[in-house]
């Protein structure tokens, strides 16, 4: 189908009202989220013309009585079949994007990400780094630009959502689960992130940031934890924050036997 | 007291007078299907009000982005029930319970339901369940808070606290039975109760669509209710099917609950299919295009409809996103044959354009709009990115607004059976274009603020005022979509006995326009011979029967 | 009857298919019971009336060339008016509102119930046709 072409070469292509975003997945979902949008815009237009003709032309002019026809099997096969194929492309479309953006490839960035009413806590394994800050706090996640990077995201009470629009991606943190994937930046800034499955009372204020910075830039954010000072700040930090049931430790979901 | 029913063949006197109780009485013991569709018709259009009213109140809070009118505990109580009421109170009920009540039994040519005491019971149960789940905003906590799909473990004790949640269950365990005991109705009634001659595939698509919507509410709705009872369970007995702390599965909570709820959607939607079939068929002067091919189109949309509930779960990251993306996906396919098929009626018809047809075309485009953007949501790339953002938003409510205008097309067609008296056709457009415009105004918006980043279920959005613009835009078309509703109240109160329908005033296809406005007590006193789907058609213009494929009138039978 | 019993098996024999690759491809056990469970609802009705429809004259409805007349008769016995409905109904109300307000309101509700049910199947009885 043409979707798979607009796939690859979607950059002239209108933008339908969403933005390529800023990681590798982002963008091809992007492109993907074009040749839908082309798709749509196409048999919407098709529809759309053909109940203003039928609507204009056939209105009622007199107490004429028309023809009662009632089948036409050819006509009523294509618009069964072609309807088939077209969901066939956008399903082969849809695969490719998506195994690509939930595949894990090896890297050596991980930071997990615990959501918790009402903030968020970012630990980068193998430092001293911790990031935690509730609503407004606005605490911010940093991760360095072109490096795969690898979260590990589960939630200490309810059912929570990682949400960064500039990643066009969205997971929900759930209580009981591990939930990972893979995030490759392709340039440096700062984006805004924000819990987006009801959570409780102050659900609209669990924000955070995302900073992407290059990859030395992040190697000296790390060390900075390696003074006391800051070590132990982050730690009173956490502490005040209220975890309900920060014992427990997450797993597998116990109802999923391999599924992704 | 019971009537031993015969049923007539050709008797042209009227039926003995209708017996019994009147007033208050008459209503607490009835078990008339017409009467206790009218009750329903009735509660339901007030919940439809309800919740309208609840929706104006979250779009005047949304008008700016740190909005004071509301707080955030009441913000959210105010979404859940809106959602809630509008699914389970309004459009539920109003799909299964009011029209379908009335009209199966007549379009099939049946003195009543299968069941008429069990039919009453579905009332009561829909009545004191609606009261049930309101009555949350008079308890000490306030109502539900959870939203509509009340996730686990949100919906626990120990979050949720209170009896608002626990009217929210009750409420539910009792509108959800009422649900069942309607299914079970409506397919005794439909499988026994035909009249001769009309078999299967002669049934009108309205009666086919409410058939295989029982058999969707058999299939699902138990399922809910167990769920609720888990749930009642986890916060009191102490159970821990939906706590990780006791070793269970939040999870779980998502499978069940959506295991109904996608087929919920096809139970809300399949009676306004219906609806909007006959109408565009007797407004256009021809006979439904395809006929068969819609009825396997329903069959398929149901049997798919069981098979995608984890669309609303990709973000989990638990779930098998090829199959339900696929399944999903394929949905559409028989989807769009009905809209191609709507449209063949109308082809070389004589388009009429009465309220309740231009109410038909409204909901066919607004349907459309949201039926393309369903088809986005089920690819699990493009749903990462739009899950719980205004995008989800705007489309589920393309679709709910294409059923609103649905039900207000079968109330302007078939509310003359009921009542004898005809609407103003006037208000009527009027009504349509406010409704119409103020959808997409209300709609549109809020497909754009999505793209752009805004969750739902936000109280306030300080963070980014740029999304101010494209709210206010939809408050405008809330504004717009409550004006429609109060011309319609004033359409009921302007138009109150003054324009006597007829039996038979647009023309009518099936069985329910040969009996009188309002039909008596057990319907028929005579029946024509069913040879078509379309027998009082077939009645009135002999010379005008369907045509085989290929075949023109004149051409000689 | 015919037309009746194979929609219900078809839609049964569907979802057991489905289910089938669902449970296999996912390893998701509460998907695989619910699919289970909708095949089922699917074929014992299903198979009830297919075994009805192999054994019984065909009723009018199922016959395209029946008039009017051919069906004429006795339809059943409809109930006009009665007040158990309601009653059975406010006493699930009452019931329900046991879950929140207090284990208490289980006498007055569930005594409605049963009051409703007796009442029910004793008018029934007095009908005599039911
Ligand atoms: C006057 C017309 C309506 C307006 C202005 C309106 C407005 C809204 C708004 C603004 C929300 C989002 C709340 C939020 O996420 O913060 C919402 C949610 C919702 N609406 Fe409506 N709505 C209308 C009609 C309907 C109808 C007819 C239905 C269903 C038949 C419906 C079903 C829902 C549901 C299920 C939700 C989700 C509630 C939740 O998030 O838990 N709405 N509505
Ligand atoms: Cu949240
Ligand atoms: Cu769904």
């Amino acid at each position: 189908m043409g979707t798979a072409g607009l796939v690859l070469s979607g950059c002239t292509v209108p933008s339908f009202g969403a933005s390529p975003g800023d990681t590798t997945s982002s963008r091809s979902v992007f492109h993907l989220w074009q040749g839908f949008s082309i798709g749509a815009a196409i048999i919407g237009g098709l529809v759309v013309v053909l109940v203003l003709w039928a609507v204009l032309r056939y209105r009622r002019r007199s107490e004429r009585i028309p023809d009662q026809h009632q089948y036409h099997i050819p006509l009523e096969l294509t618009y069964t079949i072609v309807p088939i194929l077209i969901v066939i492309g956008l399903f082969a479309a849809t695969m490719v994007v998506e195994t690509k953006e939930v595949a894990n490839p090896h890297t050596n960035v991980t930071i997990d990400v615990n959501a918790f009413q009402w903030g968020w806590k970012f630990t980068y394994p193998g430092s001293n780094a911790v990031v935690v800050g509730q609503t407004t706090q606005t605490p911010t996640m940093v991760m360095p630009v072109d490096t795969n990077v690898h979260i590990n995201l589960t939630s200490s009470d309810v059912v929570h959502g990682f949400y960064v629009k500039a990643f066009n991606f969205s997971r929900y943190a759930l209580p009981g689960v591990l939930n990972q994937f893979t995030l490759r930046a392709v340039s440096t800034g700062t984006f805004f992130g924000q819990c987006t499955q009801l959570c409780g009372l102050y659900h609209s204020l669990m924000w955070f940031d995302v900073k992407v910075v290059t990859p030395s830039q992040y190697q000296t954010w790390l060390a900075s934890f390696h003074g006391t000072a800051a070590a132990a700040a982050a730690a009173a930090a956490s502490a005040a924050v209220r975890q309900q049931t920060s014992s427990i430790t997450p797993t597998k979901p116990a109802t999923s036997r391999g599924a992704n | 007291m019971v009537d031993v029913l015969e049923r007539p063949a050709t008797r042209n006197e009227p039926p003995p007078e209708a017996h019994g109780p009147t007033g208050l009485l008459k209503w607490l013991t009835t078990t008339d299907h017409k009467v206790i569709g009218l009750s329903y018709t009735v509660t339901a259009v007030i919940m439809m009000v309800i919740g309208g009213a609840f929706a104006e109140i979250i779009r005047a809070q949304l008008a700016t982005p740190n909005g004071t009118l509301v707080s955030l505990a009441q913000f959210n109580e105010l979404f859940t029930m809106h959602g809630s009421v509008m699914i389970y109170l309004f459009a539920g009920p109003f799909a299964f319970g009011a029209l379908a009540n009335i009209i199966v039994p007549i379009q099939i040519g049946a003195p009543d339901m299968a069941f008429p005491r069990l039919n009453a019971l579905s009332y009561w149960l829909y009545l004191t369940g609606s009261i049930t789940m309101l009555s949350g905003f008079f308890t000490a906590g306030g109502a539900a808070n959870f939203g509509w799909v009340g996730y686990a473990p949100l919906s626990n004790s120990l979050n949720t606290p209170g009896a608002g949640a626990d009217l929210w269950i009750g409420g539910l365990l009792l509108t959800g039975f009422s649900a069942i005991f309607t299914g079970v109705n409506l397919v005794a009634t439909i499988f026994y109760l035909r009249a001769p001659g009309m078999t299967m595939f002669r049934m009108p698509i309205f009666t086919w669509n409410m058939l295989v919507t029982a058999i969707l509410i058999l299939l699902a709705f138990p399922v809910l209710t167990a769920g609720l009872i888990m749930l009642y369970a986890d916060r009191h007995f102490g159970t821990h099917i939906f706590s990780v702390a006791g070793g269970g599965v939040p999870v779980l909570w998502q499978h069940i609950f959506w295991f109904w709820g996608h087929p919920e959607v096809y139970i809300l939607a399949l009676p306004f299919f219906g609806m909007v079939t006959e109408i565009i068929a007797v407004f256009s002067r021809k006979p439904v295009f395809g006929y068969k091919g819609m009825v396997f189109a329903t069959i398929s949309i149901a049997a798919l409809s069981l098979g995608v509930w984890a669309h609303h779960m990709f973000t989990t990251g638990v779930v098998l996103l090829p199959f339900f993306s696929a399944m999903s996906l394929l949905i559409a396919v028989p989807t769009g044959i009905k809209i191609f098929n709507w449209i063949g009626t109308m082809w070389r018809g004589e388009v009429w354009f009465s309220t309740a047809m231009m109410m038909s075309l409204g909901f066919l485009v607004t349907f459309l709009i949201g039926g393309l953007t369903g088809v986005y949501l089920a690819s699990p790339p493009l749903d990462f990115f739009t899950h719980d953002t205004y995008f989800v938003v705007a489309h589920f409510h393309s679709v709910v607004m294409a059923l609103v205008m649905a039900a207000m097309a079968g109330l302007y067609y078939w509310g003359p059976k009921i009542t004898g008296y005809l609407l103003n056709e006037k208000i009527g457009r009027v009504q349509f274009w406010f409704l119409f415009v103020g959808t997409q105004v209300f709609t549109l918006p809020l497909y754009l603020v999505g793209l752009r980043g805004m969750p739902r279920r936000m109280a306030v959005y300080p963070h980014d005022p740029q999304w101010q613009f494209l709210n206010d835009l939809s408050s405008v078309g809330a504004v717009l979509i409550g004006i429609s509703t109060l011309l319609f109240v004033a359409n009921l109160v302007y138009s109150w006995k003054k324009y006597p329908a007829g039996a038979n005033p647009w023309d009518g296809q099936t069985l329910e326009w040969f009996t009188t406005s309002p039909p008596p007590h057990h319907n028929f006193y005579r029946l024509p011979p069913i040879r078509s789907e379309r027998p009082t058609w077939d009645y009135n213009h002999p010379e005008h029967r369907a045509l085989p494929h290929g075949r023109r009138n004149g051409d000689g039978a | 009857m015919k037309v009746e019993a194979r929609f219900l098996l078809g839609l049964g024999l569907f979802f057991g298919v489905v289910g089938l690759i669902y449970w296999l491809w996912s390893g998701e056990d509460a998907g695989g019971v619910m699919l289970g469970a909708a095949m089922l609802l699917g074929f014992l009705p299903g198979g009830y009336y297919l075994y009805w429809s192999r054994r019984m004259t065909p009723r009018p409805e199922d016959d395209p060339e029946a008039t009017p007349a051919t069906g004429a008769g006795v339809v059943g016995a409809f109930p006009s008016t009665s007040i158990w409905p309601f009653t059975l109904g406010m006493g699930a109300f009452v019931t329900v509102l046991a879950l929140v307000f207090g284990i208490w309101l289980l006498v007055p509700g569930l005594s409605l119930v049963v009051w409703a049910l007796l009442g029910a199947v004793a008018e029934s009885r007095r009908g005599g046709h039911v």
